[in-house]
């Protein structure tokens, strides 16, 4: 794959070559020897071992933070998240926006190594003092932990049109406000932020614990605008992983693209040089939409209409008229009455890039369930994330080909309450801090 | 901060003289947002040494060593211009026949210290630690305006500063001092909410709620260590089941609010003056330490969080905002005692505190009522709880949970090394 390939890891805080160093510890094998009473018998102190802690990769699902491009984009997909959009304080300065870019970039490489935030951790802190890291993540390993930051579009100008920070002209065109799409009923609480973070992990507390110490982190700074939290990742972005199925019980992003045609990948995901201004070359633009599922109508719906509806075999995830889920479409095939074997309005048809001028997208939601509404049905749905080269050319396109009665099927049983856009930088090398080419 | 409608600035160097602190007449309703901004970006340069009440409001009279300031309509008359560094006693008289309020500023009008809401004919002491420079001693008629200007010259050597523990044993006796000064007007206002309710006038009772309210919610956490008074004093409905019946302020609140019948209320009023009369008798016995006023800083800001930034906490009266400001009041004045040990130990922490603490005081500021205002509620310089809207509410909690971290880092600071 073409992301997440560490230039180089961090060096030790001994200046010792990590190639040469002993092997490292993750939050758990530390829980472990100090079960075992190895650490004071080998005559080192906790704070000492949790200081040095990088952690083995792969052993303990380590993704490495640094690389050309941010993790978490082309990553394979994890299967849990917690996504947040934060805004800057009222009274909040460029230099404060940059120290706290700089304090989460240090956050998020000890949380991807999956040890604890800040000096003395979870527990190793003084007494007097509250933990530096609030704990909940103590012994668990990263489980493929990522952290990925977007800016939003108000960072550039806010609603005021003011540009607070001096960004507004490095604002990329293509970052540019994505139009009212017909049919949307977006909750501003739940739409826009100045910044985003996207922690996804294979395990639900240690993607929590990421958000919730960057949250802290940000304190004085920026504050939690939203925050959204997701599971049974509803795309996959490698050959290697099993479609998973969305909360309507079909399969999900069969066509995603995938981290294994990095040509794909150039193209339609990572921003090239020569597309807009240069701090964004090798990010990606993040659109995010919070899609209310109106569950209890699609339950009670036959199965004819709701494979008509989403224009595939729910069993499958084969195309009507094809046999296995990775046939092609075959958006010209009719039954013997001359009808489409996928309706002129379902979802795939409509979705699909052939209807759009070539776009694609890389798909990367998740399925979320936040409880049930004051009437009792389930407050259920998609959180769709989908990182482009450009929104204008790809999800724009796409979804004003989906939006309205008049145009996919599905509408009548979806909702899009929630929308962010945010560009998200490139990735970074150590000693770099996330959006040093925009702040720095 | 204070509000001029209750008393004096709490966190300063001031305290109060016995006959001006009790249910005094307002004058204006509030101080300018300007002097509550630059009140706060003052150094913590005045210390409160001990509380004295001036025997007279006379100048020729004054006692020895006493800068007599002579607060007029149209003079500001300080007895001495020129002093030596040090630590100094200047007694105020408001000789004009509206509140007045004096400031001592610094260069660049620092607040070094103020003393708000002095009756006509009342004094009032501010002591102050004044080290060499320029200051202006401002008298402000109606506590209006940037006041009749007086300049004072300091010179001398600089004041020592003493040792750690001297400066933290300051720093309790200062927070001591604080304590018991709102103690003695929380015993006060609360006498005279609870003559209203006994006199059966609900709309003098309801008026005079708020400002007992306030001088509780500065030191609950004070109260709070004497575990079977708070709940006394202010337990909620929830709190009450068959075995511990529903009284304190909040079951006033409720016969004044929501069953608007007093009739039955008396017993319920003269428990909670003598509840509030025990809590005041039981702080001499109480041990303050650098620790638990840090602890109480934070607590206070937690309070705000759980009770009152939620509007649970005055469910009939919605006057959660002056709860919400005598927390932060609280607070403030414990942090301000400490501030002189820990702008030592941590620059850094002190000067996010200070800008924090000013920006959520100001945010609050923003929440005055005016008579006739939708959401007015008679006798609170807020307006109602129920008048805020849901990105109000979030705005002050965002900046609840912005000052909570560097709270929390306070005892840490006061026990490193």
């Amino acid at each position: 794959m073409t992301s997440d390939t560490p230039i180089r890891t961090a060096p030790s805080p001994s200046g010792v070559d990590p190639a040469e160093a002993p092997p490292r510890l993750s939050r758990r094998s530390v829980v472990g020897l100090l079960g075992a009473g190895a650490l004071a018998g080998a005559g080192i102190t906790t704070a000492a071992v949790i200081a040095h802690d990088q952690s083995s990769p792969a052993a303990d699902g380590v993704v490495p933070f640094h690389g050309t491009h941010q993790a978490g984009i082309t990553t394979p997909v994890q299967d849990r998240l917690h996504f947040a959009a934060f805004d800057l304080s009222p009274g909040a300065t460029r230099a404060e926006l940059v120290s706290l870019l700089k304090a989460w970039t240090a956050a998020a490489v000890s949380l991807s190594q999956g040890t604890d935030v800040g000096p003395g951790g979870a527990v190793n802190g003084a007494a007097q003092k509250p933990p530096s890291d609030t704990g909940e993540a103590y012994g668990l390993s990263a489980a493929r932990l990522t952290i990925t930051v977007g800016f939003g579009t108000t960072l550039f100008q806010n609603a005021q049109g003011r540009d607070r920070f001096g960004l507004a002209a490095s604002r990329p065109a293509q970052l540019a406000d994505l139009p009212v799409f017909p049919g949307d009923a977006l909750v501003p609480g739940r739409s826009g932020g100045d910044l985003c973070v996207q922690a996804c992990s294979d395990d639900p507390q240690v993607a929590v614990h990421a958000v919730r110490n960057l949250a802290r982190i940000a304190r004085g700074t920026a504050v939690v605008r939203y925050s959204q939290l997701g599971f049974g990742r509803t795309s996959s972005t490698s050959t290697k992983q099993e479609t998973a199925r969305n909360l309507m019980g079909f399969k999900d992003g069969t066509s995603n693209i995938k981290a294994e045609d990095p040509a794909a990948v150039d193209r339609f995901v990572w921003v090239q040089p020569g597309d807009g201004p240069d701090w964004m070359t090798g990010g990606s633009y993040l659109v995010s939409r919070r899609i209310r599922m109106l569950i209890e109508t699609w339950d009670s719906t036959p199965l004819a209409e709701q494979e008509r509806v989403i224009g595939r075999a729910k069993g499958t995830g084969a195309p009507l008229g094809a046999t296995t889920e990775f046939d092609p479409l075959a958006l010209n095939l009719t039954d013997a009455a001359g009808a489409p074997l996928i309706d002129t309005d379902a979802h795939v048809r409509l979705a699909h890039s052939t209807s759009n001028n070539g776009a694609q997208i890389l798909r990367r939601g998740y399925n979320f369930v936040d409880g049930t509404d004051s009437l009792g049905r389930l407050d259920a749905g998609l959180f769709f994330l989908a990182y482009q080269r450009d929104p204008r050319t790809q999800f724009v396109t796409i979804n004003t080909r989906l939006a309205g009665k008049k145009n996919d099927a599905l509408n009548e049983y979806i909702q899009h309450v929630g929308s962010g856009l945010f560009a998200c930088p490139p990735g970074v090398r150590p000693g770099q801090y996330l959006g040093h080419t925009l702040l720095g | 901060m204070a509000h001029p409608q209750y008393d004096d600035h709490p966190f300063a160097a001031l305290v109060p003289c016995q006959q001006d602190s009790p249910g005094r007449v307002h004058g204006s309703r509030r101080s300018s947002p300007v002097a509550r901004a630059s009140r706060a970006a003052a150094g913590i340069m005045a210390i409160v040494a001990a509380a004295a009440c001036t025997p007279t409001s006379s100048a020729n009279n004054s006692p020895a060593g006493h800068i007599m300031v002579k607060a007029g309509e149209k003079t500001c008359e300080v007895s001495a211009t020129a002093l030596n560094s040090g630590r100094h006693t200047f007694t105020i008289e408001n000789t004009a026949d509206r509140v007045s309020e004096v400031y001592i500023y610094g260069a660049g009008d620092q607040v070094i210290s103020e003393a708000e809401n002095v009756k006509p004919a009342a004094t009032r002491d501010l002591i102050v630690d004044l080290p060499a420079g320029k200051y202006q001693v401002a008298c402000k008629p109606g506590m209006v305006g940037s006041g009749i200007r007086t300049a004072l010259t300091v010179s001398g050597p600089s004041i020592a500063a003493g040792p750690a523990d001297a400066r933290l044993q300051a720093s309790v006796a200062s927070y001591r001092s604080y304590v018991e000064t709102e103690a003695q007007a929380l015993v006060d206002t609360t006498a005279a909410f609870t003559a209203a309710v006994r006199a059966g006038n609900i709309d003098q009772a309801k008026s005079l709620y708020p400002a007992a309210r306030t001088h509780y919610e500065r030191i609950e956490p004070i109260a709070e260590a004497f575990g079977d008074l708070d709940p006394l004093i202010d337990m909620r409905a929830d709190d009450a089941n068959a075995t511990t019946p529903f009284v304190g302020f909040h079951k006033l609140e409720q016969d004044l609010w929501e069953s608007k019948n007093i009739s039955g209320s008396g017993p319920t009023a003269d428990a909670l003056d003598a509840n509030v009369k025990k809590l005041q008798s039981q702080i001499p016995t109480l041990e303050i330490t650098p620790i638990t006023m840090g602890n109480g800083a934070k607590e206070l800001l937690d309070e705000v969080a759980k009770s009152k930034v939620t509007g649970e906490e005055e469910r009939y009266s919605h006057i959660d905002l002056v709860d919400f400001e005598a927390n932060v009041d609280g607070s403030r004045a414990a942090y301000t005692s400490l501030r002189p040990v820990l702008a030592q130990r941590d620059p850094a922490l002190v000067s996010t505190l200070d800008t924090r603490f000013d920006t959520l005081l100001g945010l609050l500021s923003t929440h005055f009522s005016h008579t006739g205002d939708a959401g007015d509620i008679p006798g609170s310089p807020f307006v109602s709880y129920t008048a805020l809207n849901p990105a109000q509410i979030k705005a002050l909690s965002d900046e609840v949970i912005n000052i909570s971290e560097p709270l929390g880092q306070i005892s840490g600071e006061l026990t490193a090394k």
